[in-house]
């Protein structure tokens, strides 16, 4: 059965809704519309207006909000409309969500999900494009995850809805027309992947990418063409940014010694410089190259006309692979 | 200027063009001066066991606000907003709520907590600096002590309307249940204030929001903070109602939040109350207030103490003796004595609880790094003993 990414997700959030009552999904436009993604369509319908919440629109209302709802009892899944309009409840998210298990001496945790349409490569005019997982992947308290196939979103956005820790979810825009033989009817409890584990989406013996959402196709097709190249490359799709993977990681990176981060946000002090930090700490023995990092570049998300240049491409990541010391 | 007379022209006539209900904003507008009970004839019809009390819980209060500021002046405590002056708002916030309800203090309402059950060093631990909190706030319906300004308002709007939710759907389960946000003139200016008033609105969830209006936020005055003819008739905007009351008249809190309580219980939606008061200390013990304001003005204020207004009319009314107000410092004592002994050897915090409650299960980092904070504490550990081992050796 062949399901987008939207549709997977529209299902987990229905599994979630139908199989616990204290599931509420809130945000701007989730309701009578469906989200302007389509992501919640036919959820008020299905389970009511209160169930699906048409807020006003106020981002740190509807967060500060969904605060009050979680420290009640009830798991809020809240949707920001786009990745740059999430940032009015940046202080809910930081100050609040973020620290009250740890405020509280683990009295009172916050099981919120919090849904961010994020990344550009589908044309968005200004502040529609953004890659923010670094602004919450720097925040103690947060889970941060991000799907890159259809059958992740369903069975990740599930674990979020169910995780006792707040969640921020970002969702690829990008992919969300993507489609995949995948049926949410069949995936049973067990399946479920948790959070926090990494996947090897392809093995490989030259060199292992490392990445995340919207730049797994990219880094897949890489794979795919660096073949005729001669070379063999490992690709890991993180999923989970908090908690870090470090143990597939490094297994993936000792098994080729070197190591290539692809991500489209911004390079500078982003989730990569994390990430080649942590695998340079734990596997610089193994290593035959320092890890290099394809990123977007330091500059505000360019004009659609632009972007193309700006996010990592099958030819950067390949120059990258190439630059990785391959004739010691 | 181009007049219109042409009263046929098209979308000129019927009736005009509406998105949604317009509301009468009479019944939700405040009084124009703040209601007053205390030197009013309603003084002598309030419940004289209620005033006893009232006064007995005051007295209480300012021995606490003293107390918990003599123990930043012994290093006890780090930091302390006190809220003297503000006693009446204070204690009345705490008594007009049932065991359900639940409150959302901020910073300045330690005194608040204490006075709705919470014992001063759990009360105290923000600003002992052991922890962030040191209550449980299910056990008593407190949220933590909220430092942000107003990030707390919201989060009573969500509470009450889940409580509603519940209600709806599990009248089993069901509270009639009211939240309480506790905000200061200067957190009326934070857009979570305003967010927080617009969407109890919307949802009409059973919130009442209190605004202990003491004239400053910090050193800025309230002509600085904002040019609404009150706090109060913010509340009008957004379609709730605004009441405005004498903040230092213990009575008129009691009445008029008592009555905004039982309007959001009742269902008929959230109340605004600002109420005019006076903060007679320092912002912090780290403040020095006479940067902004004159001893003049202080001393107006310190005129209108909302102790000694209570205090001279329970005297004139026949309802307070020499012996009460003995009995009442007496109590206040022994309240100071308990603080103090509770002050005496707390435990320290331990270390490892840095990590344990950041996550509901620490991740494989936290864990690293706990056993790299544990194992350097041993390794100081040891060093200690063996130095003083070292010490006692030379000394023989
Ligand atoms: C969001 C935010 N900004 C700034 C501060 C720093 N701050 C702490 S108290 C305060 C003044 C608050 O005044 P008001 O709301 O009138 O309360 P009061 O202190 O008078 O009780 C400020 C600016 C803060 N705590 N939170
Ligand atoms: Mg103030």
């Amino acid at each position: 059965m062949s399901t987008t990414m939207v549709a997977a997700l529209n299902a987990a959030l229905r599994d979630s809704l139908r199989e616990d009552a204290s599931v509420h999904v809130l945000g701007e436009d989730v309701g009578t519309l469906g989200g302007v993604f389509r992501v919640t369509d036919g959820l008020a319908a299905e389970f009511g207006a209160q169930r699906c919440l048409d807020t006003p629109l106020a981002e740190a209302g509807i967060l500060g909000t969904a605060v009050g709802m979680a420290m009640y009892g009830l798991r809020p899944v809240v949707e920001m409309q786009f990745d740059a309009f999430a940032y009015p409840a940046f202080e809910q998210v930081v100050s609040h969500v973020a620290k009250m298990r740890n405020r509280t001496g683990g009295r009172m945790g916050l099981p919120i999900t919090i849904r961010v349409p994020y990344g550009g490569g589908v044309g968005g005019v200004e502040h529609h494009s953004d890659s923010s997982e670094a602004y919450y992947a720097h925040t103690p308290g947060l889970h941060v995850v991000t799907p890159a196939t259809v059958a992740d979103s369903y069975g990740l956005l599930r674990s979020a809805i169910a995780s006792d820790d707040p969640v921020v979810f970002l969702e690829p825009k990008r992919l969300y027309w993507s489609a995949a033989d995948f049926s949410p009817a069949e995936v049973s409890t067990a399946q479920v992947p948790p959070i926090g584990r990494a996947m090897v989406r392809r093995p490989g013996t030259s060199a292992t990418l490392l990445t995340y959402g919207p730049s797994l196709p990219v880094c897949l097709e890489a794979a795919q063409a660096a073949r005729a190249e001669g070379w063999d490359l490992a690709v890991v799709d993180l999923r989970s940014l908090v908690p870090f993977d470090d143990e597939t990681v490094c297994a993936a990176v000792r098994a080729t010694g070197r190591a290539v981060v692809v991500h489209e946000a911004a390079g500078f002090a982003g989730v990569g410089a994390e990430i080649a930090a942590r695998v340079t700490e734990r596997c610089f023995h193994h290593l035959a190259a320092p890890v290099l990092r394809v990123t977007g570049y330091d500059i505000p998300y360019p004009p659609p006309m632009l972007e193309k240049h700006h996010l990592p491409s099958v030819d950067r990541i390949l120059d990258a692979v190439a630059r990785l010391q391959w004739e010691q | 200027m181009t007049v219109l007379d042409d009263s046929t022209a098209p979308g000129l006539v019927g009736p005009p063009h509406s998105h949604g209900p317009r509301r009468d904003p009479a019944p939700l507008l405040p009084d124009p001066e703040p209601v007053r009970i205390l030197g009013t004839p309603a003084a002598k019809t309030f419940d004289a066991e209620l005033q006893r009390d009232l006064y007995r819980r005051l007295v209480l209060g300012r021995r606490f606000n003293q107390q918990a500021t003599t123990l930043t002046r012994q290093g006890r405590l780090a930091v302390y907003p006190a809220s003297t002056g503000q006693e009446a708002c204070q204690i009345t916030a705490a008594m007009v709520l049932r065991e359900v309800d639940w409150l959302f203090p901020s910073y300045r309402d330690t005194l608040a907590v204490v006075a709705r059950g919470v014992r001063p060093l759990d009360a105290l631990t923000l600003m002992r600096g052991h922890a962030h909190s040191g209550y449980d706030p299910y056990e008593h319906r407190i949220a933590p002590l909220s430092t942000p300004l107003a990030t707390q308002a919201p989060h009573a709007v969500g509470l009450a309307h889940a409580a509603r939710l519940r209600a709806a759907t599990d009248p089993a389960a069901a509270e009639d249940l009211v939240a309480l946000a506790l905000v200061g003139d200067g957190g009326t200016s934070e857009g979570d204030f305003h967010e927080a008033l617009n969407f109890a609105g919307v949802l009409g969830a059973p919130v009442v929001f209190l605004v202990q209006n003491n004239g400053y936020a910090i050193s800025v005055p309230l002509a600085s903070q904002s040019a609404a003819p009150s706090l109060a008739h913010k509340a009008v905007g957004y379609g709730i109602a605004g009441r405005l009351v004498d903040g230092n008249d213990a009575l008129a809190m009691h009445s008029v939040l008592s009555a905004a309580v039982e309007h959001a219980r009742s269902g008929r939606g959230p109340v605004l109350v600002e109420a005019v008061t006076y903060r007679l200390d320092a912002h912090t013990n780290a403040d020095d207030a006479t940067r902004y304001r004159s001893a003049a003005e202080v001393d107006a204020w310190r005129a209108r103490d909302p102790l000694t207004l209570l205090e001279g009319h329970l005297r004139a009314a026949g309802l307070l003796d020499d012996a009460g107000v003995a009995a009442a410092a007496k109590a206040a004592e022994v309240l100071a004595g308990e603080i103090r002994a509770q002050f005496d050897n707390p435990p320290d915090p331990d270390p490892d609880s840095l990590f344990t409650h950041v996550y509901a299960r620490p991740t494989s980092q936290l864990r690293e790094q706990a056993a790299e904070l544990a194992a350097r504490l041993d390794a100081d550990a040891d060093a200690a003993l063996a130095a003083a081992t070292d010490a006692e050796d030379e000394a023989r």
